[in-house]
């Protein structure tokens, strides 16, 4: 089963990358960018057994800090 | 009595060979030194240092993997039970990852790695790790980092501002800290986490001897004077 994990900052967490990024948007001449935020995507590929509870505890455990990051579960169809 | 301390080593740390040289320096022992791989750490520790450096390479996050390796479980359940922790620098990432302290260190606010001796000033002069010191007294300490940036919720920084939990504060801007804090205690106060580096202020030929103080407090507070 492939599984995407999006890992995301919080909102209120100050992305200095973010920042940057957008900065950078900008200098390139793209207007209407509003703000940039930075994340992270893992994709895993997992036994079909793998509970949602397993997935869950992946995130919390590791692939997300649970004090200034969000994460959301996607599963992929085959 | 002689000071029996530990220096973890993870793949990637590179300061753990200056804070093995400093606890020496101050204590006159030299202190074990412990591979990441190790499930057991020495019996009777009194003090154990999570030092600076890379670990893992950064990967995932600042010292993300180093808190899930086997050596940081046993570390865990020494602090749990009162053994003194010093995290510095990576090492102080290391402890927020394992969650032995709160916060999380992001990026530094202005982006750049941020390598020079910075003033420091001691917040709480009553802790295990800052007695030598005077409360309120401004230090110079080096710093090296790129993710410094002290991020935690305002409820949390509340709490450890009432508790005297702050330890140091920068006494400059650095990287963009939450009310520029630069190292914190846990909850019992036997754990400190801290960005600067005190064993790279330990001989006068290091330009500054100001973080002996550090070690001296540990050590007068453990073994005696």
């Amino acid at each position: 089963m492939k599984v995407r994990v999006h890992v995301s900052l919080k909102p209120g967490v100050l992305d200095p990358q973010g920042r940057a990024i957008h900065h950078s948007l900008e200098g390139l001449g793209f207007s209407g960018v509003n703000d940039v935020r930075a994340g992270r995507l893992f994709e895993l590929d997992v036994a079909e057994s793998t509970t949602d509870e397993a997935l869950d505890d992946m995130c919390r455990k590791l692939l997300a800090n649970m004090v200034i990051e969000n994460y959301r579960i996607e599963k992929v169809a085959a | 009595m002689a000071f029996n301390s530990a220096v973890i080593t993870f793949p990637g740390s590179n300061c753990d060979r200056d804070m093995a040289v400093a606890l020496e320096k101050v204590s006159g022992t030299a202190p074990h030194r412990v591979w990441h791989g190790d499930s057991d750490l020495p019996a009777g520790l009194d003090f154990i240092a999570v030092p600076g450096g890379f670990s893992y390479g950064d990967y995932l996050r600042c010292g993300a993997i180093a808190s899930r390796s086997p050596i940081m479980q046993a570390v865990i359940a020494a602090a749990e039970k009162g053994v003194p922790v010093l995290g510095v620098c990576n090492g102080f990432q290391v402890l927020t990852e394992s969650g032995l302290l709160p916060g999380a260190l992001l990026r530094n606010a202005g982006l750049n790695f941020v390598c020079r001796e910075v003033g420091l000033e001691v917040v709480n002069a009553q802790s295990l790790f800052t007695s030598a010191y005077e409360a309120g007294q401004v230090v110079r300490i080096p710093v090296a980092h790129h993710d410094g940036n002290y991020f935690a919720d305002e409820d949390t920084l509340n709490r450890l501002e009432g508790e005297g939990r702050v330890a140091f504060r920068y006494a400059e801007e650095v990287n963009g800290s939450a009310r520029a804090i630069a190292g914190v205690l846990n909850d019992a106060g036997n754990v400190l986490g801290m960005m600067p580096h005190p064993e790279r202020a330990i001989e006068a030929t290091h330009g500054g001897t100001d973080g002996r103080g550090l070690f001296e407090s540990a050590i007068r507070g453990l073994v005696g004077a």
